[in-house]
């Protein structure tokens, strides 16, 4: 078994009110320093099986079709790490 | 004759009854299609009704997308069947790609319910013709994820083409680029927009008017006179 993560942003072109909200609390919270804050979504797949090239084209292929919307948001996929394997 | 409209029920529509009565009160038939069921029953045109279907998990619109019906509806709508997206049911055509462009989270971060003001931009839609284009008619709008956005070569090329259906007037209520509220695709069979025009059929509920109604009588129209 292995971790796939896969990491979701908004483009950079895109507004984030989300984003401009938690950065307006920061100084609120005495946090000062941040000037801009984007909020992203991260998923992580619990792969059975080989991770190879196949299985991560299959995966880049689920992001780019359903994880995340290609007309807003840009993603990367990273293997993360083997589960419950002997070191 | 009269016109069969289907109207999809996901698990989370809210509008689908509401759309139902709309289209029965121009005078067409609707008919209750099912989300599971790839069957559209024959019918010349499909609603896709507001609401929150699979609770807007992920985006809205994103898991619908991929329902057995929508199979049906996407095939359809691409040779030429009449589709009208409404709230939810627009969010659902952006992200099956039948509609250019994507819907976002309000600027604001707030659900929005207001009676509000739009200009037809477009009265030559399947879903449009019974309007006059210029015309400003006020129907509900109510939705969390309202802002459309597309790339600045999209947009041009849709007010290019003309396919600016509907805009917001006096009051941009959720950060939409351009001001705009409903769009169609290029052949003009597949139209979806924000406000509810199925919440505007009757002059003793909701806001007293019944600018909504031409939706369901432009389809009607089009439909028995093909």
């Amino acid at each position: 078994m292995a971790r796939v993560v896969v990491d979701v942003m908004l483009k950079p072109e895109i507004l984030d009110p989300q984003g401009q909200a938690v950065q307006r609390a920061l100084p609120r919270l005495g946090f000062e320093g941040v000037s801009d804050v984007r909020q992203g979504k991260r998923f992580e797949l619990e792969v059975d099986g080989p991770v190879d090239d196949a299985a991560l084209a299959r995966i880049h292929d689920l992001a780019e079709s359903f994880l995340a919307n290609t007309v807003i948001e840009d993603f990367t996929v990273k293997v993360e790490e083997m589960v419950g394997e002997e070191k | 004759m009269t016109a069969r409209i289907g109207v999809v029920t996901f698990p989370g529509s809210l509008d689908d009854r509401d759309t139902q009565r709309a289209i029965r009160l121009a005078g067409a038939e609707p008919v209750a299609l099912w989300h599971k069921d790839k069957d559209l029953k024959q019918v010349d045109a499909v609603v896709l009704p507001g609401g929150f279907s699979y609770g807007d998990y992920l985006r809205a619109g994103a898991i619908s997308r991929f329902s057995p019906v929508m199979e049906s509806v996407i095939e359809q709508a691409k040779s030429g069947m009449p589709v009208l997206g409404i709230c939810n049911g627009f969010q659902i055509l952006t992200e099956a790609h039948l509609l250019p462009g994507a819907m976002l989270g309000n600027n604001h971060l707030h659900f929005i319910c207001r009676d509000q003001k739009l200009r037809v931009e477009n009265a030559d839609t399947a879903w449009t013709v019974d309007y006059d284009a210029g015309q400003e008619i006020h129907i509900p709008l109510k939705n969390m994820d309202g802002r459309y956005v597309a790339d600045e070569h999209t947009l041009d090329e849709l007010e290019a083409e003309g396919r600016v259906v509907f805009r917001y007037r006096d009051f941009n209520p959720n950060g939409s680029l351009r001001d705009i509220a409903g769009i169609s695709n290029a052949a003009g069979n597949v139209v979806g927009l924000m406000p509810h025009p199925e919440h505007a059929v009757e002059p003793l509920v909701g806001s007293g008017r019944t600018d909504g109604l031409p939706f369901f009588t432009s389809i009607l129209k089009k439909l028995v006179n093909a």
